[in-house]
Formats: structure tokens, C-alpha cells, sequence
């Protein structure tokens, strides 16, 4: 396991994301309203590029003729057939017991300590002022 | 399925490592290119119809007049990062099909099926006639001539035989084309005898017929009415393609071209068995009815027609496919991505069940090299 920086916490804003490749993984870093959540960009169904998919709300209906429309921005869409995954899980929502998208954990941490390492960041001059996005892989 | 704990991109890796081992080649029996724009044909077409196009546009019967039931679940039907970075849409930009199919998937062979326009459709005979030999050029000029993996079918105004056969004629023997495709959704059902000079045409210069579900006649694509979602819609497409397999055998198109090679095109294939039980059922009680048939439908499902891949079927216990490919004859399948449909098969992903080496080699590329006379 290492410890990736891979961006400042202001780079990423609310409902943005960013495709990073860490160890030769393609993976995504989303924020949701000020959490950040890293996903692996390759969704499990077919192999398309996940994180690359829109983010959705989730519909759901307990008889027909109602529907609730919910956690808006939370659920990433697959560009190629359009599952539907939990970007706080990782969860498939169609087949949540089986399908999954791996997920890595993700902390912010102050420059201040980063600057102390051991930590991997090649693209990045780590200022103590600020706070940045780690993953750990 | 979980992701692996492994190494990065294992699927990719075991795919490399797969293709490398094997040089499992694949033919794709279902691609989809795009004009960049609907002016792309105009100058395949005379002024007549230029300004015809810009006047009076097109006339179908359909009931959807300006109101095409799109999207389909994606823009254009596609997958999102399939819009190539050069502008136009999915399908459109050669260089943008090269690279996210042809070179990454290692496809042999690229059969193309243009959705729209199709000219069979047109109520005006003679500007569908007209749009048929344009996009025909088009596809020679701009796809086939470019990359020799494309290989184009003969778009003919089929509702129109004598024109649809001029157009074969005009095309045959050039290899660029490997067969003739029609819409689906026509004015009567395909097997009727209206059509057959073109399948006797298709035998005469030995090109399959390719038949991917599209088009407009009017009706609804299913048989008990409109359908209120997309979710109906996509598999009663299916239902048509059952209904035309249903027509063609029982008018007696095979029983009388027994040469005759038809490809059906994106409507799955676990529906073959039981739709052959139950015709084959009723013609042992009804046979005298339809006389001019020897041998009992399913005869004709299997010896006649062959049904691409994709979208796969997805049993739940992936091996039950495998007992109705087994039925079916393993020869029957023909591996097809959809590219760049929102639903494509990737190949490293198509099939779950088990497969052995030599029916992968068939599924993916045998099959469709015999069917279409690949070298």
C-alpha cells in the first residue's frame, strides 16, 4: 500500500472529480458536497471507463404512479450501459450483492505533515499552507 | 463479479495476454458508422434530390413525424465517450473508430450497418433509390476504401425489387461489400414475394442478407401496440426480428433459395429454440397448408439464418446458454459489439459461460469468415 497526493482540496470542487493514475490504476476522485471518494475507473459490469460516466440521483418507486427522486449527483452512470454505482460504496445498484467498484480510501491531510512524507507525490510541490487529497492504493 | 485485488487492469492484461497466446482474431458483424452530418451525401446526390432534401425532407410512415422516439437512453444511442474529439457523431470520424475498436479490440473485420438514413424507407421510391446508391458511394469513398477491415453491405431500396436489384448489380463482386442489407421494419413482412428478387439476387452473386432490426413502416414494432418505454421497446425489437424470421420461413423463401444466407442482426438468439418447437408443432399438424415446406421450420432457422451475438444473452447460470447454443449449432453465432451503441458487447466480456477454444475461434471470427467468404 502507498499514500498518493493527488490533488489540492480546492482543485476538486463540489460535484467535480479528477482522473488520476496511481501504480498503474486509472482512478477517479469525486466530491460530494465537501466528502471525497476515490473509485477505480473501470466499471465491473463490461470494462468501460466508470469514472469517466455522468453523475445521476437515484429514482425509486414503491407503487407505480409515485416516485422519489434522491441523493442527487451520488450515483455514477457507466458511459457504455448505464449501471448505475453508489459513488459513497461502490455499490452496483442493480446487483448490489455481487457487483462492485473497488474503492480506496481517501483522507485529507495538512501540508504540514505531508511535507514530513513519506508520501508519494512526483507532480506536486506540497505547500504547508494548504490541505490536500490523499489515496491510498 | 468483484474488481481484483491484483495487479492494475487485470481484464486488459488477461485479454493481451489471451489475444498473444491464441491470436484470437475477431470479426465484428455489427458496426455502426455515421454520416458527420446529414448533408454528408449531397454530393453523392444530384441537384435534383439536394434540393428536393432541402425542401420537402424526408417522408416516412411513421407516426412519430417530427418526433423520432430519441434519445434512446444516451444521446444518439451511443456510449458517452464514444463522440469523437474531432466533433460529428459516434461513429462518424474514422480515425476515433480505429482507435476505440478496431485497433483495441484486434477486430479482423468490421461488418458496417448504416442505421440512417436507409432510402428503403422513403415513401418517395425514387429519392430512396437515389439516397441508397449515395450512401452507398459514401461508404465505398469514406470506410471501406480507407481501412480494408471495414467491409460494407449493399444498402438497397428494397421495397422497390427491380431498383434494389439494380443496386446489387451495380455493387456485386466489388469486396468492399460482403452483403446486402434491408430495414426491417417493412411495408410486409420480409418472407412475402415481393422481395424475393433481391434474395434471388443475394444467391445469384453469393452475398448474405444482413437484416438488422431499423426502419419505419408505420406499425407498431410490436404486434400488440406501441410500446410506453424504452425498456419495452428494446427487447420488442427482438419480437419483430421473430415475427420476420417467422414470415421468411413460412413463406417458403428458404425452401425455394435453399443457397440463401441470412444474418440477423442484433436480436439475440435464445429465442430460436422455442420459436422453432412451437412452428415446428404446428406445421406437423398444418403442413398441407404450407406445402412447399419439405422439412419443418426449424430446419430452415438452422440451416438458413445466423444470428450475431450481441446484445448477449445473460442467463442467470451463464452455462444454460450454453444448451441453446448447442441446439442452435455453434456455427449459428456470430460475435457483434454494436459499436458505438450504448449497449455494446466488449469481447473480452460478451459470453460468461465456458467455452473451449475452438468454439471461441468460431464464435468470434470462424463463423462469420464462412458466412461471408472471408479468406
Amino acid at each position: 500500500m502507498s499514500r498518493h497526493i493527488v490533488a489540492a482540496v480546492g482543485e476538486i470542487p463540489p460535484g467535480g472529480r479528477k482522473l488520476v493514475t496511481l501504480n498503474g490504476r486509472d482512478i477517479g476522485v469525486f466530491n460530494l458536497g465537501g466528502e471525497f471518494f476515490a473509485l477505480l475507473n473501470r466499471c465491473p459490469h463490461q470494462g468501460g471507463a466508470l469514472c469517466r460516466g455522468s453523475l445521476t440521483g437515484l429514482v425509486t418507486s414503491t407503487t407505480p404512479g409515485e416516485f422519489t427522486w434522491s441523493r442527487a449527483g451520488e450515483m455514477l452512470k457507466c458511459p457504455w450501459h448505464g449501471w448505475e454505482y453508489d459513488v459513497r460504496t461502490g455499490q452496483s445498484w442493480c446487483d448490489p450483492e455481487d457487483t462492485k467498484v473497488r474503492l480506496y480510501p481517501v483522507t485529507i491531510e495538512p501540508g504540514e505533515r505531508l511535507a514530513k512524507g513519506p508520501y508519494v507525490a512526483e507532480t506536486f510541490t506540497v505547500s504547508v499552507e494548504q490541505a490536500y487529497i490523499v489515496v491510498e492504493v | 463479479m468483484t474488481p481484483d485485488d491484483g495487479p492494475a487492469q487485470p481484464h486488459d492484461r488477461e485479454a493481451r495476454d489471451r489475444a498473444a497466446a491464441t491470436k484470437l482474431k475477431v470479426i465484428d458483424c455489427d458496426v455502426h458508422h455515421a454520416l458527420a452530418s446529414p448533408r454528408a451525401l449531397y454530393p453523392y446526390l444530384a441537384q435534383r434530390w439536394r434540393d428536393h432534401l432541402d425542401r420537402y425532407g424526408h417522408r416516412k410512415p411513421t407516426p412519430f413525424v417530427s418526433s423520432s422516439p430519441y434519445p434512446k437512453t444516451a444521446p444518439a444511442l451511443s456510449r458517452t465517450d464514444s463522440w469523437p474529439p474531432n466533433g460529428g457523431p459516434p461513429g462518424s470520424d474514422l480515425a476515433f473508430l480505429q482507435e476505440q475498436l478496431l485497433d483495441r479490440y484486434n477486430i479482423e473485420y468490421g461488418l458496417l450497418h448504416l442505421l440512417a438514413p436507409s432510402g428503403m424507407d422513403e415513401r418517395n421510391q425514387e429519392l430512396g433509390a437515389a439516397l441508397c446508391r449515395a450512401i452507398n458511394i459514401w461508404q465505398h469513398e469514406h470506410w471501406t476504401q480507407k481501412d480494408q477491415r471495414l467491409k460494407a453491405a449493399i444498402v438497397v431500396p428494397g421495397e422497390d425489387a427491380a431498383a434494389a436489384v439494380a443496386e446489387i448489380e451495380h455493387w456485386a463482386g466489388n469486396s468492399d461489400f460482403a452483403q446486402i442489407s434491408m430495414i426491417t421494419h417493412t411495408i410486409e413482412p420480409l418472407g412475402r414475394r415481393r422481395y424475393w428478387p433481391i434474395y434471388e439476387a443475394a444467391v445469384r452473386h453469393g452475398l448474405p442478407v444482413g437484416l438488422h432490426t431499423s426502419g419505419f413502416n408505420g406499425h407498431a414494432p410490436a404486434a400488440s401496440g406501441w410500446p410506453s418505454y424504452y425498456v419495452e421497446e428494446q427487447h420488442i425489437v427482438a419480437l419483430s426480428q421473430q415475427a420476420l424470421a417467422v414470415s421468411m420461413v413460412c413463406e417458403g423463401v428458404f425452401a425455394r433459395l435453399p443457397d440463401l444466407k441470412v444474418v440477423m442482426v442484433e436480436s439475440g438468439f435464445a429465442w430460436v429454440p422455442s420459436l422453432a418447437w412451437r412452428l415446428d408443432a404446428h406445421w406437423k399438424r398444418m403442413r398441407d397448408e404450407v406445402p412447399h415446406l419439405a422439412e419443418p421450420p426449424s430446419h430452415y432457422l438452422r440451416r438458413n439464418m445466423w444470428y450475431t451475438s450481441q446484445p448477449a444473452d445473460e442467463p442467470e447460470n451463464p452455462e444454460d446458454l450454453r444448451q441453446i447454443i448447442d441446439w442452435l449449432g455453434w456455427d449459428r453465432v456470430l460475435f457483434a459489439t454494436d459499436y458505438p451503441h450504448w449497449d455494446m458487447d466488449n469481447p473480452d466480456f460478451a459470453f460468461r459461460c465456458r467455452m473451449s477454444e475452438a468454439e471461441r475461434r468460431m464464435i468470434y471470427a470462424g463463423n462469420a469468415r464462412a458466412v461471408y467468404g472471408f479468406a
